[in-house]
Order: structure tokens, then sequence, then C-alpha cells
């Protein structure tokens, strides 16, 4: 049934009885043509996109707990494509394009909302990199905008101004960045895909991949053998592990973010704000809530759940910038596992078995990059040829040293 | 968290700064031949969900580096020791092997 | 009874009236009340609107868990949103504002939405607003986000202070009702260090309400004998007004302590909040647990409260919900309150028992089995309740029973999840070990005597649990009732949220079936309460729409924060200018003497420029590299990280270190050395200096000191602990000032000790103890960052302003100028040295231009991986000089760099300007550029882009030498 104000309406006189499932709860097929590992929100987008753009039929989702439930649900929410190095900067276009055009695309409100998003500058050497990186953004026709401190004022008249420990010497500003409804971008994909035939199966964990004579021809579940003539990894935080069950070991660690969410207030934040000297980013959501994060705990974990350390680290930081938010509360924190890469950029590529892919090392960047990470993956799965977009996010460019460092912390993933 | 510092006792987390995995062994040969095992050290890491030897450096405290061994996934902490002791076991491993 | 305050009893004190505004009101109520208990005796239940109906709404609790009574409190700086009424301690003076509202919090307009809630259900914004395309934006999410949140924060700064502070202990007890004084009493006696807390604004917990009998005396009496015997004992600290929020790794609690909320502003000295960690070998959750609401028609109705609510508000408070009660119960505590009312001569219309039977005392109470409320009538207020059976009883309070949830969520912060128990209908904490337990009503265990009993055994740490006193048990049975199916108008489980009981199996049949599905798709528990009363009721709901049971569908993750904590307290005292420490060098007091201009560099503050009268920083700059080009100049680099390296290995220690050589550096020479990263990439880069055959004494950027220490502190230690060499950072030792220009020498001769210095005793790149100014130990390097004639002159810190006010002096003739960070980068860039803008983290030694440097012949970090193709690709981009064409043009770092006559395009870049410094001796704006194959391309002539500021210009790519390529000034 089509989403819209009409059948919203239809429904309201019938009590909302009719509405159908947004997607099937099937049981697994014996075989697929392709099965993808991970039913958050790069999963289902690469699902949806195999489906939809490349005419792929025989799809499974895999996964182990139940839809959306890795990091697709436990974000803040941020979308943006203010990236400085070649091979990043066309792919995360590319991604806010399809935002730009989602909504329609799957027939799902996901509230992509563009108010904004606000990177803070300290200091001189700051304010260059921000030149450095907006001017690659324009170069590309991506739309950037350098502030200065009477710019920043003007957007945001409470931050400190007065009396503060670094100065806000401006700020790089993409208009078209901003926030989406993260599990309604899940659930979006999980009913787009469920429309064109995609078998979404949750509660059911991998616990092996088989091979013969060096190619992947299923896997063991906890539902019983899936067989597969394609296996796309999509399983962020968890890459490392099920990549193990192919033998391979992954330029991967797993770390903790915590992130944060506080009472809801009418609204007083409009865009998203970064703070530039010290870990801390915050936006509105349309509930009310402050929805913000800072940095990851710092040590190898799969616990989603952090410590007080950096929970204080990331506060102080906030309230160094927003000193009018120290009475405001904070409502919950919660963790996400985050598959940090040894650069700090992603890896869409075929892997050294045949028939296995990969889509892993998103760091605390996959939200944003959930619409393209989905399409490049589905082509790279259906053409075996990487899209135009994603050439340089191969496995083996740590090996051959074409790394896309765009913070230059090098192979220290907890850095990145 | 809490670590216990050899030398400082028990100390809260935000005084340690990690470094990740302490298995990966600096290979010692510079020869072409030896690339893989570089990389091998350089990048690559088993990740695991468990038990882990990881560096952390006394940053806030000693500043000795120390290798804890911990949990990934409930973060208890069963050992801490000094990462130069670390090393001299591990140094020392193959040449007792050698021997046999 | 004058109104709805009872005229005896409750812990109010009667002598001290207080005075308060609500929505600017004025109303009184007495020292110990909560704004909601003075409130609710002054006749006002109506306290504020829900989030998506505006549904007028009460106090529905008495504590923590209220999710409906929050208004704003205080003003300017101070003001607080969704403040709960239930938990604020009335003070004098308090000026309180309801929330979500407007024109008024009688009418209000928002409340329209009810009419069309009809389409308002679960996840309806997720299937509209999309078409056209261009309302969302225009006009659709504005309505929403006009529509968000619920209490309005200021924007301006907090006048409080915050506090933080750690606290040591054997056991904490958290909570302090009849489980936690015995734990808290049982662990004291035992000599352990103890430290009790509680939420509440007094200890005591369900004590301070309900009526008990312990040891022979009423229930209070009792807790005020164990809590004077704990306040008399050393190792016990008493924190009341305390909320633990978080149980983290290692048995690490996070606690807020509101030490000044109960008062209009803090006391002189004291903080508003302060913020606890607290380190508990032991820990004992006695917490209590939370009475459930019923789900039926109008149980939002102001008015409507929980029974033990209505109890805490008579006893306590000698505050009347209503004058005439009606009670909806499943469980004896009911009764409890219909009792407890009763003898305060409240009249209790009905007890509708949803039980057939119940063993409970029902004698003197209008008690109706086996019955069910189907509604409540009325809209800002309760007048009557309507049965199932049609049966209307009126009254002007209902007071609701539906079971207890035991408190849990501390014991589920780490992951583990509460385990359903059918005896108690509730969710128990999980067995998480010894170091944590949970103990009486927190656990499940709601009679008296089983409190005390579990509080004496959770706090005996060795041996056997001492005796408890003896005790009244009350009645405490519970059936399994959820909501009533038979509703009429809205049930709620989600008071705040507006989720009423169609949407869970709404989203059930829409596929949203797991909890945490329905949770995200209905929104419930994620209003300010967290699911504290309503998360069960929803359980149970979605239970039955998808044929599971209770257990089946499991909780949602408990996470902190219990309930939620000011940035405030989490920020505590880094606020403002004190957000970091800040490092002063030690010639920042000479620097100030000088006039000089600091900057924020890292935490140090340097010093950037010293202007004279009328000049900018442009003028300031030029004029300081020009007198320090023509004569002599000072500068404060003390900032430089200084790493001193000692031992017979600690020349071998540095050939690991750096790309290129330092055993073989003489004593008494400087070299300088480039550090790669493992991954081949350039670290750091600096001078380093042998003083003694075992002695060294490196340098880093200012930037990496830090990260170049435990650098070397990994190195030595985890990768080649056999060297014998040590190290320490004197960075902070030494005060290290650059003396640069022709007359450099001229000007140090004036302050050494013996014999002058000249080419032959001190030549370029020399490093030597000497004194200076009649005995001080100092070192002196011969090396130059600004390409002058210069030299390094350490001192101890603690003289270093004051050398550099002999050497100003010393220089007076030769027209000696102190010059900041700004004229440095100008001369830096003339020379073509490379800094942070070229040390970015992604370049290699041949970027740099300092390929020949990686030596061949030994190990280093970063060798290996530095001989990778993506590395040595010759299409990198490497440093260059680049000037404009037109000289008058201005270049400005991060512009990026195209072929004449391309087209903008990511593709097409050829690479970026990386620093940018006007110069004084070329009379242009010079530039360092990151550039694609850069050295085969010197001159160039490309286009610049800087789309951001809207400039092109053309510049040609040079050596990045602009200034004295030949470096004769070295020696002049």
């Amino acid at each position: 049934m089509k989403y819209s104000v009409f059948s919203l309406l239809k429904n309201s006189f019938s009590g909302h009885k009719a509405w159908e499932p947004a997607w099937r709860q099937p049981d697994p097929k014996p075989t697929y043509d392709v099965v993808i590992v991970g039913g958050g929100g790069h999963g289902l987008a690469t699902a949806y996109y195999l489906a939809k753009e490349f005419g792929v039929r025989n799809i499974a989702v895999l996964e182990k707990g139940w839809l959306g439930s890795g990091n697709i649900g436990r974000n803040t929410t941020i979308i943006r494509s203010n990236y400085m190095l070649p091979g990043n900067n066309p792919f995360y276009e590319l991604s806010m394009k399809l935002w730009e055009g989602l909504e329609q695309d799957f027939n799902f409100n996901a509230m992509v909302s563009q108010r904004g998003v606000l990177n803070l500058c300290h200091t001189d050497p700051q304010r260059d990199a921000f030149a450095r990186r907006g001017n690659a953004m324009r170069i590309d026709g991506v739309d950037a905008e350098l502030l200065d401190t009477a710019d920043v004022k003007a957007m945001y008249p409470f931050f400190d101004y007065d009396n503060p420990r670094f100065p806000i010497k401006g700020g790089l500003l993409q208009r078209r960045g901003g926030t989406v409804r993260h599990d309604a971008v899940a659930w979006g994909y999980a009913r787009g895909a469920d429309m064109h035939g995609v078998d979404i199966i949750q509660h059911c964990e991998v616990t092996g991949i088989r091979r013969e004579n060096g190619k992947v021809v299923g896997v063991e579940t906890t539902r019983g053998f899936i067989g597969c003539k394609k296996l796309g990894l999509a399983a962020a935080g968890n890459s490392s592990e099920v990549a193990a069950m192919a033998g391979l070991k992954l330029p991967i660690e797993s770390h903790v973010l915590q992130a944060f969410v506080s009472e809801g207030l009418k609204p007083f934040i409009d865009g998203v704000v970064t703070f530039g000297a010290g870990h801390f980013y915050v936006s509105q959501s349309d509930k009310g809530g402050l929805v913000f994060g800072g940095d990851i705990d710092g040590y190898n974990s799969y616990a989603r759940r952090g410590n007080l350390p950096m929970v204080e680290h990331v506060v102080e930081a906030g309230v160094a910038m927003i000193p009018a938010i120290s009475r405001v509360r904070v409502l919950r924190s919660w963790g996400g596992i985050m598959d940090m890469s040894m650069d700090g950029s992603p890896i869409i590529d075929k892997t050294s078995v045949d028939g296995l892919y990969l889509n892993a090392g998103w760091c605390y960047g996959g939200f944003k990059a959930t619409p393209a990470s989905g399409f490049c993956f589905a082509h790279l799965i259906a053409k075996d040829q990487p899209q135009a977009t994603a050439t340089a996010y191969r496995l083996d460019r740590f090996r051959r040293g074409y790394m896309i460092d765009e913070k230059g912390q090098g192979a220290t993933p907890n850095l990145h | 968290m809490l670590i216990t510092c050899p030398h400082c006792g028990t100390r809260p987390v935000e005084e340690f700064t990690f470094l990740g995995d302490a298995k990966p062994q600096r290979p010692t040969s510079n020869d072409p031949s030896t690339m893989e095992q570089w990389f091998d050290y350089v990048y690559l890491r088993d990740n695991p969900r468990g038990v882990i030897d990881e560096y952390a450096h006394h940053s806030g405290g000693c500043r000795t580096w120390l290798v804890v061994t911990r949990n990934t996934e409930t973060h208890e902490i069963t050992g801490t020791v000094l990462a130069s002791d670390y090393a001299a076991k591990r140094n020392e491993a193959p040449k007792k092997g050698a021997r046999k | 009874m004058t109104g709805f305050r009872l005229s005896k009893g409750g812990l109010i004190d009667r002598s001290k009236p207080l005075n308060f505004t609500f929505d600017g009101t004025a109303y009184s109520g007495f020292q110990g009340d909560t704004l909601a208990s003075a409130l609710i005796a002054s006749g006002t239940h109506l306290m504020g609107r829900s989030f998506k109906y505006h549904r007028p709404r009460g106090a529905i609790t008495a504590g923590a868990a209220e999710p409906n009574a929050l208004v704003e409190l205080r003003s300017g700086g101070r003001k607080e949103a969704n403040t709960r009424a239930t938990m604020i301690e009335l003070y004098e003076g308090l000026e309180a504002k309801s929330q979500n509202r407007w024109p008024s919090l009688r009418f209000d307009i928002g409340a329209v939405n009810s009419l069309a809630s009809a389409m308002f259900v679960a996840g309806f914004y997720y299937k509209t607003f999309m078409w056209p395309k261009s309302f969302w934006e225009k006009i659709y999410e504005p309505l929403i986000r006009k529509a968000a949140g619920l209490g309005t924060a200021s924007k301006e700064a907090d006048p409080d202070r915050f506090e933080k502070a750690y606290a040591h202990c054997d056991v904490l007890v958290i909570g302090s009702g009849p489980t936690g004084l015995m734990a808290a009493l049982t662990a004291a006696r035992g000599g352990a260090d103890v430290v009790l807390a509680d939420e509440g604004s007094a200890l005591g917990g369900s004590l301070l309400f309900d009526n008990e009998e312990i040891d022979g005396k009423s229930g209070i009496d009792w807790a005020r004998g164990v809590i004077a015997e704990l306040a008399s004992l050393k190792n016990v600290t008493l924190m009341p007004r305390t909320t633990v929020f978080g149980w983290y790794d290692d048995n690490v609690f996070g606690a807020v302590e509101r030490v000044s909320d109960h008062l209009a502003t803090p006391n002189p000295y004291e903080p508003q909040q302060r913020y606890w960690r607290i380190i508990a070998k032991k820990a004992v959750l006695a917490a209590g647990a939370e009475e459930r609401p019923i789900v039926f028609g109008g149980n939002d109705t102001p008015g409507v409260m929980t029974a033990s609510a209505m109890r805490h508000y008579s006893n306590r408070y000698a505050a009347a919900a209503g004058q005439s009660v009606a009670v909806f119960t499943s469980t004896d505590s009911g009764y409890r309150t219909a009792r407890d009312l009763a003898a305060h001569g409240v009249f209790v219309s009905a007890v509708v028992d949803t039980r057939a039977e119940a063993k409970v005392e029902g004698k003197r109470l209008p008690v109706l089995r086996g019955r069910q409320v189907a509604q409540v009538k009325g809209g800002k207020a309760v007048s009557a309740i309507e049965l199932t059976d049609h049966t209307v009883i009126s009254c002007d309070a209902v007071a609701m029973s539906g079971g207890w949830s035991p408190i849990v969520n501390l014991m589920c912060h780490r992951g583990a999840r509460p385990v359903w128990n059918d005896s108690i209908s509730g969710f128990v904490p999980p067995d998480v070990g010894g170091a944590f337990v949970a103990a009486g009503s927190a656990k499940g265990s709601f009679l008296l005597s089983d409190c005390l009993r579990e509080g004496a055994a959770a706090g005996t740490l060795k041996g056997k649990a001492p005796a408890v006193p003896k005790c009244r048990d009350e009645a405490a049975g519970v059936a399994p009732f959820w909501w009533v199916k038979d509703f009429r108008g809205k049930a709620f489980v989600d008071y705040q949220n507006d989720v009423t009981v169609k949407d869970l199996p709404l989203a059930a049949r829409e596929g949203y079936n797991h909890i945490e599905l329905a949770k995200r798709y209905t929104t419930t528990g994620m209003a300010t309460d967290q699911g504290k009363l309503g998360n069960v009721n929803a359980i149970a709901i979605l239970a039955e729409a998808t044929g599971k049971t209770i257990p089946e569908i499991g909780t949602t993750t408990f996470r902190p924060f219990y309930t939620p904590v000011s940035f405030g307290a989490l920020a505590g005292h880094s606020v403002g200018h004190h957000f970091q420490p800040v490092r002063k060098t030690p010639l920042h007091e000479w620097a100030e003497e000088e006039g000089a201009v600091f900057v924020e560099t890292g935490l140090w503050m340097r010093s950037s420029w010293f202007p004279k009268a009328g000049e900018d920083w442009l003028a300031s700059a030029s004029r300081e590299v020009l007198a320090t080009r023509n004569g002599v100049g000072l500068c404060d680099v003390s900032t430089l990280g200084k790493i001193d390296i000692q031992g017979p290995d600690a020349g071998a220690f540095l050939d690991r270190l750096y790309c290129n050589t330092f055993s073989t550096l003489a004593v008494g020479k400087a070299r300088y050395g480039l550090m790669l990263r493992e991954d081949g990439i350039v670290f750091d880069d600096g001078t380093t200096s042998r003083l003694a055959e075992d002695h060294f004494i490196m340098t880093t950027t200012t930037a990496n000191a830090a990260r170049v220490m435990s650098h070397i502190e990994f190195c030595h230690q985890a990768l080649w602990p056999d060297l014998d060499v040590t190290y320490a950072s004197v960075t902070e030792q030494w005060a290290q000032m650059a003396i640069a220009g022709p007359k450099s020498r001229d000007t140090l001769n004036r302050i050494v000790d013996g014999a002058a210095l000249t080419d032959e005793n001190t030549p370029y790149l020399a490093a030597r103890s000497l004194t200076i100014l009649g005995g001080m130990q100092a070192r002196l390097f011969r090396i130059s960052f600004s390409g002058e004639h210069a030299y390094e002159l350490a001192v101890p810190a603690d003289y270093g302003s004051q050398v550099a006010r002999s050497l100003m002096r010393a220089g007076r003739d030769f027209g000696i100028v102190p010059y900041g960070v700004e004229a440095l980068s100008m001369m830096r860039v003339e020379k073509g040295h490379v800094a942070g803008g070229e040390l970015n983290g992604t370049t290699t030694a041949a970027d740099l231009g300092l390929g020949k440097m990686m030596s061949t012949k030994k190990d280093y970090i970063g060798r290996m991986m530095a001989s990778r193709e993506g590395l040595t690709d010759a299409n990198r981009q490497c440093v260059v000089g680049i000037r404009p064409v037109d000289k008058g043009d201005r270049l400005r770092a991060g512009s990026h760099l195209l072929k004449r006559g391309d087209t903008p395009s990511m593709a097409n870049d050829q690479g970026y300007i990386s620093s940018v410094a006007w110069s004084p001796m070329c009379g242009m704006w010079l530039g360092l550029a990151l550039f694609a194959n850069g050295r085969a391309r010197i001159g160039e002539v490309v286009k610049v882009f800087d789309g951001l500021r809207n400039i092109t210009m053309d510049a040609e790519i040079c050596d990045p030498v602009h200034f004295d390529k030949e470096n004769r000034r070295l020696n002049v």
C-alpha cells in the first residue's frame, strides 16, 4: 500500500486496521542469488538497490538481531558531504544527492532535513584546513561557505563569544548538510526492498561461511544453511568476525562510540554544529532532543556502551561551546560499535575469496553514507566492477600505499 | 573502567592511552621479501570479540607502556604487565624454541 | 482539612510557610513540600500538557519517574526546562511555569491535535509529508519543529558553579528505604566504609510516607534512629539528594548530588550540583520499586495518580489528592491507600479491584471486586469514574495500582537483561555477580520483613547476617493486570509521548513487532521518564498483540542515565575560559612586557606579534622580519618539545627513531632529523643535538611534543626494551629562545661568559654548553629556522624572562626586536621550510623534498612501509613554492590549483596551497603548495581556485626556497 496523506486518511476511518506489514517476515529459502549479511542501513540499502536498480531478483538480507538494530539505529543522524580527498568527495556527494530524493524514491518519510552542518574553527591553521576542505568541495560543485566570527554569531548568538578558552574564529558551513530520522532510513529501505521481493530475515545469525573450491557457496546460520552465489558483508562493527569466517583478516578495529540525547526542548539549535576545539557535535531532533556525541572511548570494544570519562569529555566541550546548555539535562546515552579502519575511510571491494564482497570500515561516518554505500555495493555485487565514485575504496590500498586519510593519523584506528 | 598499573595502582581509564592489539610483532628484517609480514604488522588485526592483549600507555601517570589483558565484550580486565616484560618474554620465546 | 491540605500529620514544617508562583499565580506551601505537593494541597492538579495531543496533565507520581508534571523552573541563566514538580523542593520565591502550551495551560490551542488523533497514530509522519517534495522544507518540517520539545532552554550562560568529586568506598548503598538503611547499618556496624545515597530530599525512602511498624516503633521513627546512628559513624557518608545515575565498568558509579537545587541560589562557596564518581568494592541496589499505572480511558486526567503517590502526598506532605477519591487497583497497594486516606478523613468513594478475590483487608471500604474502570470522566479535572458495566461513581481523584516494577535500571546498565518473575508480575534484576547485588523491593521482595532481612544480608561483608528487627508486614498481593479491554476514550501507555493502547498493536501489525522496533515506531518509553511507568504495560500489550509471552517480548535496553543529568554537572568546573588549562611559556612574562599579542596554539599561549602603536598584525610582523633580517630578533621557541635522551644505546635508539642517522653525529653538533610513522608517512621533525657520547637532546614540533614522547616510550618499552637508554621530557625545564639575524652573535657575545663566540668555536650546527651572565648554565645551538645567522639559547625555565630581558638590553645597539610566530612564519615560508601545513600526516619525506634523508643502511620506524608504490608514486603531491603572477595578488592558504584552461573539478585538481605568508623581503605574498608531481613542474603557471572566497588568479610554481637560495645568510 502506497503511503500518502490519502492512504493515511482512508485508514483513519477504518481504525488503522487495514495497514499491511511494512515488510514480510519470511522463512529463509534454501538458496539465493545474493545474500547480504547485516540488516542495517547499508545492508538493506544494498538489497534495495540490487533489486530496484540492478535487477537482481533473488536476494536475502540476514540480520542477527532485529531489523536496524546496529549502527543505523544508534547514530547521531547527520548527513553531509564535506569531504576533502578525491577518493571520498564524489562518493559522499553521490550519497547526498541520493538522500535528496530518497523519500520519494522509497515512499517513506525519513525526514531528510537539510538545515546545515557548521564546523567551527578556532585557529588560523584550522581555518586554512577548512579552506582547503571547502575548496575541495566547491571545485567539484558541492556547496560550502567559509564563515567568519560575525557570520557564526548571527546564526548562533548564544555560543560562547565572551569568555571562551578557544575563541570561535569562524566555520565551514554546508547548507545542504543536515539530519535524517535514522530508524526511518532502515525502515524505508526495508519496506522498499521487501516490495521488490527481497527476503529480510531477522534473528538469523551467520555462524559460518561455506566455501567450495575457494568459492563461496552459502552461509551457515542459526536458521540453517542458506546457499548463495554471491555473499555481501555489511556487518559494520562485526565485520572482522564475519570476515574471519572466510579466513580473512581485515585492517579494522572495533571501537565503541557513545552518543547522547537530551530531554526535549523547544527549537533552540537549528542545524548541526561541531565544536573545533574539543570533541562535541550537536543537532536538535524534530522531537526536540539535543542529539550529540564526541569521540570514541579509545579502547577496542564490542560492548555497546562506554564509560564516564568520555561522557564528561564530550559534555565539557558542549558547555564550552554553548554555556547556556548548562541546565539542560542529558536524558540517555548509548554506544555503537564502529568498524574503525586503518585510514579512517571505508572499504567497498571484492575480496580474495571468490564470491565474497566486503562493505566495511565506515568508522563513525557510516550513516551519511548509507544510500551511496548501498548503491555502490549493489553495483559492485551486480557488475563485479566498482561504481565510479567508489573506485578508491579498495581493500588492497593499504598494501599498495594508497590510503585515504582525511585526518592524517595513519594506521592508528582510534585516532581517526 | 579501572586499570591497575603495576607502578601506580588502580587508576581510572582516562589516565591511559590505548594503542590496540599487542599481538602483532614488529618484523626484524628489511628485506623486500618480508613486505607481507610488515603489512600484516602495520595494518591487519584479529580484532577479537573476547580477550585481547592490548597496549595501554599510562600517559597520565607514570608514562609506562603496559599490556592489559581485557575482554572486549565485557571490558573485564584480567591482567596487566609492563610492555617491556611482555616484549622481553616474547623475544625470548622463539630463542627457546630454536634451541630445541 | 482546609482545602486539600490535611489539618495534621505529614513531614512538612507548618511553622515555615513559603511563597511561590506557578504561571505567575501566587501560591503558598510549607518547608518540606515539593512543588507538586504544594500545588496539590492548593487544589491544583493541572500542571502540564502532553507532547503530541497537548492533553491536560497532573502529577501521576510523587517521585523521579514523573512524566507529566514538568515545569520550567527559575529564570535567566538559571532557567531549567522539564524540571519534575514532584522532585523539586519548595523554596521561598520559587518561580515555575508550565510548558508546551499556548496561550495558557488551561486553554491550549495545541489541544486541537487531539481532534485529529484518528490520523496522528503511531508513525503517521513516516507515511506522509512527502508531496510535493518542496513542501517538506518550507512548510511541513517548520510546523513539526515548532511543535517539538516541551520546555524552553535558556540562552544565557549559567551563573552558578558545578563541581566534580570522587569517592571510594567498601559499600555503596543506593536507596535509603528500609532495605537500604538496613544494608548501610549492617555494613557500617561491620566496620566498612559506607556511602548511602538517595535521590530524595530526605533519607528514609518509603518510610517517609508508608505507615510501617519496625522494632515496636513507627517506621519513620525507626528510620530516624538508624539515620542518627549512621550519621554518628565516621565510616559512613550520607548523601541525600543524590541520584546514582549509572553503573559503569569495574563498579564505577556516576552520581549527582543536588547540593543547591532546593535553594533559590547556592550558598556562598557551594556549587549548584556536584557530580560524583563513586568507586565501590560492593554496591547494593535498594532503589525500591515503581508502582505501575493501569491503562484505561482517561487514565491521564489530572487527579489520576498511582496509589502509592497518593499515599505519599497525604502521609508525607499532608496533601489530599481529592475530597472524594476512587481507587482502581489490581494490587493490595490500592487498599492501603484507601485506608490511609480514610484515616485522614478523605472520603473514599470506591475501591474497584480487578480481582474477584483478594486476601487483603477491605473492611469499612466500599470495595467492588472483579470490576474495572472503563474511563475517567472530566477533562482538566476528574469528575467521576465509569466502570465497564457503566456504573458511574463520582469522585475528584483516582488512585490506581497495576502492580510494581522493581527499579532494576542500574543493574542493567552494563548489558545484562532483567528477568521476568511471574509471582510478582514484574521484571527483577539480573544476577551480575557479588559486587553489585539487589535487595528488597528492588529485587521484587515487597514484604517489609523481607526488605529488612535482604538489606542486612546485602550489608554483611563477611560471616552471618545479623538478626533484623521485628516489623509488621502489609499485604502485598498483586494480580497481573495491564489494561482495560473495554476502555472508553483514550487510554495512555506512555503519558508524556501520548502513546495509546491502540498504537502498539498497530506497530505489531505493520511489522514493528520486536519491542525495540515498537518502541522506536510508537515512541513509547522514549520520553523524559524513559518508560519507568509504562514500559511493562507496553510490553504486555505487545505480547498479546503478537501472541507471545511477556518474557518472550522482553524489555528494551536500560541505559544511563537513570534520571536525566544536567550538562553543568557533567562539565563541572571545565567551563568558559577554564575549559582547558592554559600553558604559558617561561618567557610569557617577558613577552607581555614587550606588548605581545598571544595566540592559542594547542594549550599554549604563544606570542604572535609585538605591535607598536597603530600597527596591525601584518605591519607588526613585517617590521619584526625586517628588523631581524637586517639586525637581530628574539623569538620565544620554548613550546618546542624537548626530550633528553641518555644511555650507551642512545645513538642506536635515535637511529631507529629517525629516518636519518644520529649515531654518527659528533659530540657538540646538532642535526636536523626526520621521524616517520611506521606506515612510512612523516611524523615529526626537529633538531637533535649530541651533548656527550651518551647524551642527546631532541627537539620536536610544538604540536607533536606529547605524541613524540609517547612514541619514544613505546618504541623503547614495547619494541626494543633491550636498548640501554633512558629519556625524559624536559620541555618545561628549559626556556628556549631564538636569536636570529646578522647581529645575533654580537648580541650574544654581550652576555656569554669567557671567550666570545666565533665561527671556530661555534660553527653552524654547533651545540654546546656554556655559561652566560656570570655563571648561569645555558645551552647554545647554532641552528636557524629563519635562514639567518642564528642561535637557539636554552636556559633553565625560571631564568627565561630574565635572560630575554638581558638579551634585549644586549641587542639594543643592534636594533633588536622581539618577534612572534607570525614573523617566524613569514621567514620560514620565505625559506621554504615545512611546518604544520606540510607535516599534515599524509606527506612522505620525498613529498617534503627530504627523501634523501631516508637511510638505506639501517632499520628505522617507517622504512619498509615507505617503500610502497603509493608512497613513491611520481604523481604524488609534493612541496613546491608558489607565487602570484601578478605581484599585487594575495594568495590564500587552502586554495586549490588547476592547470590553466582546465575546468574546476576534483578530477582536475592538482593540489592546494598549504601555507601562505607575506614576504617583506620579496614584497609579495608567497606560499608553499602541495602539487602533483611538483618538482618536475617548477615554472608552470597554474590557476588558483578559491571558490569559497570567489577568488581566481594565476600563480607560478617555483622552488620552495623563495629567499636566499644559497643560504648565504646563515654565515653572515
